[in-house]
């Protein structure tokens, strides 16, 4: 017995030993496999699916008017490391990793994982500017003159203004941050059964004729932000408001408002969401609305064209609507951080030419088309990312129901004149659908919101006031049962 | 043989260090976490405020009840077919108990997206009855984990036992009341211990039937997705504190009832 435990012990030690060999005799090959010094290792985290990864079957091939052929072959990260290499002499390996919520990655960074160049949306921007940990891009970047500088050549003049006007503390939000992909905020639904005019306003979602059959994003900023423009939809919608100097800057003002009167406001209409709805959702409405367990759906644009696409497969025409009181404008961006960069002039080089490879406007239409959201680069109107909008919207020759659709603001900016070039002549029908959700038309981003990063007091009420919506509401429910008693009697 | 109880010390070590790296360790922190604010300072306000709150409160009685309705459905569902599975007299009795064990091989969310699909059929709608449609989930989700140990004690039930019982001309009623009953208590409580805590955080179901209430692993979950680390270990104190005080419980029953079999063999 005794000899016997021995020899399992021995045993034992044997095989550990093994184990131990084999690790470290595969920690030695990795070593020698690594790089040499030369070799600029850039990190970066992304959302998941949120890039081109090549791979297209040989008839997605997007053939465009003025000739260029826009084909994915490889993924967008080797093609630019290749690119890099030919354009600057030197080697860069992309360690390319992703995340799937903003709260995901600032925990991740909180906890000490590093990246050079990441990918929130906006109200993580911001809060990472505020937070310092974030480092601002070159002046060398910003150049105009040098067209390696894709970013700053190509990016939509609308969405520059954007990012220029936003400021955290004494800092602008454009000095940090390079815009990747952007879009609204809205409601999908069957127009079937749901008239136009119903989904123009964000109090669909309270509407008793659909009770049960509309879902809203489970997610507190999303579901706020349609809750504060249902409280708010009789000021917001006045006209006296709509035509004030200052309606912008107000409607920010309110619709960032976190005040304990109006969160409270809030809570009561969205308590009444929760009663009315199907499900916060965080990905079944999509496949809900293709079956038609649902009939309406809060979206992001860019998941719209997605649900619309997938529901014209299946025979189901869906539309999309950007409610008339107001919708949240987002984006999501690459910022670079201070842990990764750590002061390294070739690193950082290397992350603004990786913003740079991605802006070039054939890029941008490969991500656009591998992904369905928006990217934030327009180029010019001889460029890839005009042609592509008509390859996917325009009209057929001879079609009948034609609509002019006018997205001038997006390449030359809100206050330029209308542009002929600019006008995409579209089947009617897309004024309403992918389209319309891809690139929103003037008078919906003049009404839109960037939904700002709340400070610490705001974040605890809003997250406190999700949580009381959320619970189980034993007040309502002893009230309800004792109404329904009383009533029989 | 003194060096084989040291060498048995030596194997146990590698659990004990699990031990220490995943659960005590751990557990320490959330109980830092729990009973300091975000300051650092110690602090029993989080804790006072979840008991002030009617919301946190009411999420709390709904998942209870919620558990209560699952362990009662799983058990009064489980016990006819652990008996019989144990008791019957026919040939392939193991083959039958596989094919109740079989479903859990099977994802469980898999298995609650047919369900689904199954209710929505039924109901027409899910929405309309989120609470019923949660606990027969639950129900199928867990019931399982009661057959198994049921169908354990009952097994082992002598059965010697009731046919004395049958002898001295106790009837069929009072054969399985007076005496199956009593001797599968450790069952029934192993049972209702491996149900009843799963179903009061298990809120994955509660996400896949559309019920848009929070049970409390929602709350949990939802404290700690919104970096709130001192809210989220609260509500994981409360929850732990009430697995003790339902394992000690459950503990005393068995104890007294093994005390109570040794009464009889003596």
């Amino acid at each position: 017995m005794e000899w016997q435990v021995k020899r399992e012990i021995k045993s034992l030690r044997h095989l550990l030993l093994g184990i131990f060999g084999v690790c470290g005799c595969a920690a030695v090959l990795a070593g020698c496999g690594q790089k040499d010094e030369d070799t600029i290792v850039l990190r970066v985290s992304n959302w998941e699916e949120y890039i081109d990864q090549g791979e297209w079957e040989e008839d997605e091939a997007i053939e465009l008017e003025n000739g260029t052929v826009i084909f994915g072959e490889n993924s967008l990260v080797e093609d630019f490391e290749e690119w890099f290499f030919e354009t600057y002499g030197k080697k860069v390996v992309v360690e390319y990793s992703t995340f799937g919520t903003n709260e995901e990655l600032y925990n991740q960074l909180t906890m000490g994982d590093s990246y050079d160049l990441v990918c929130p949306s906006e109200y993580m921007i911001m809060k990472m500017i505020e937070e310092g940990m974030v480092v601002p891009y070159s002046s060398e970047f910003f150049d105009g003159e040098n067209e390696n500088n894709y970013y700053i050549n190509s990016v939509s003049p609308y969405i520059k203004d954007v990012f220029d006007h936003l400021a955290i503390g004494d800092k602008i939000l454009s000095d940090y941050a390079a815009g990747y992909m952007w879009g609204t905020l809205g409601i999908v639904y069957n127009p079937e059964y749901i008239t136009e005019e119903e989904a123009a306003h964000w109090r669909l979602l309270l509407n008793p004729d659909i009770s049960k059959r509309i879902t809203v994003k489970d997610s507190v900023r999303d579901a706020y932000f349609a809750g504060n423009s249902i409280y708010n939809e009789e000021f917001i919608s006045r006209e006296e408001f709509v035509n004030s100097a200052d309606y912008a800057q107000r409607m920010a003002e309110i619709l960032n408002a976190t005040d304990e009167k109006i969160v409270n406001a809030v809570e009561d209409v969205l308590s009444n969401i929760k009663d009315n709805v199907y499900s916060f959702e965080t990905d079944s409405g999509k496949a809900d609305l293709v079956t038609g367990k649902v009939l309406a759906n809060q979206q992001w644009s860019g998941d719209a064209v997605y649900t619309m696409d997938q529901a014209e497969e299946e025979g189901v025409y869906l539309n999309y609507s950007a409610p008339e009181e107001a919708t949240n404008l987002w984006f999501d961006g690459w910022v670079m951080l201070k842990v990764g960069i750590d002061g390294d002039k070739d690193r950082q080089m290397a992350a603004e030419a990786f913003v740079n490879y991605l802006s070039i406007p054939e890029n941008a239409v490969r991500n656009m088309y591998y992904i369905g959201y928006t990217s934030v680069i327009a180029g010019n109107s001889g460029d890839a990312v005009r042609q592509y909008i008509d390859w996917c919207y325009g009209a057929e020759d001879g079609e009948e129901e034609v609509a002019e659709y006018d997205v001038t603001y997006f390449f030359e900016g809100a206050d330029a004149q209308t542009n002929e070039e600019y006008v995409i002549i579209t089947p009617e029908e897309q004024v309403r659908r992918q389209l319309f959700a891809q690139y929103p038309t003037l008078d919906v981003v003049k009404r839109s919101v960037v939904m700002a990063h709340f400070d610490k007091e705001g974040n605890e009420r809003i997250n406190r006031m999700w949580t009381n919506v959320r619970c189980f509401d034993i007040k309502k429910w002893w009230e309800r049962l004792s109404g329904s008693v009383g009533g029989k009697r | 043989m003194r060096e084989a109880r040291f060498s048995r010390k030596q194997l146990a070590l590698p659990y004990a260090l699990f031990l220490l790296l995943f659960v005590i360790l751990p557990l320490l922190v959330v109980v830092k976490y729990a009973f300091t604010d975000a300051e650092g300072q110690i602090s029993f306000y989080n804790f006072i405020r979840f008991f002030q709150s009617s919301k946190t409160i009411g999420t709390l009685i709904y998942s209870l009840v919620v558990a209560v309705l699952t362990t009662l459905g799983c058990l009064l569902l489980a016990y006819p077919v652990a008996f019989i599975l144990a008791k019957g007299a026919y040939v392939g009795r193991h083959t039958f108990l596989m094919l109740f064990v079989l479903p859990m091989w099977i994802n469980f969310t898999l298995r609650i997206t047919a369900l689904k699909e199954i209710l929505t059929l039924l109901e027409g709608n899910l929405a309309l009855h989120p609470f019923l449609n949660t606990v027969i989930c639950m129900i199928y989700d867990f019931l399982p984990f009661m057959i198994l140990p049921l169908y354990n004690s009952l097994s082992k039930l002598d059965n010697s036992l009731l046919e004395a019982a049958a002898d001295l001309g106790a009837r069929k009623r009072q054969i399985l009341l007076r005496v199956v009953l009593p001797l599968s208590v450790p069952g029934i409580i192993s049972g209702i211990t491996m149900v009843f805590l799963p179903s009061m955080t298990n809120y994955v179901v509660l996400d896949m039937v559309y019920n848009s209430t929070y049970i409390i692993g929602s709350l949990i979950g939802s404290y700690f997705s919104s970096y709130d680390w001192h809210n989220g270990s609260v509500v994981s104190i409360i929850l732990l504190l009430i697995i003790c005080a339902i394992t000690w419980i459950s503990n005393r029953f068995t104890g007294s009832e093994q005390e109570r079999k040794a009464g009889v063999s003596l």
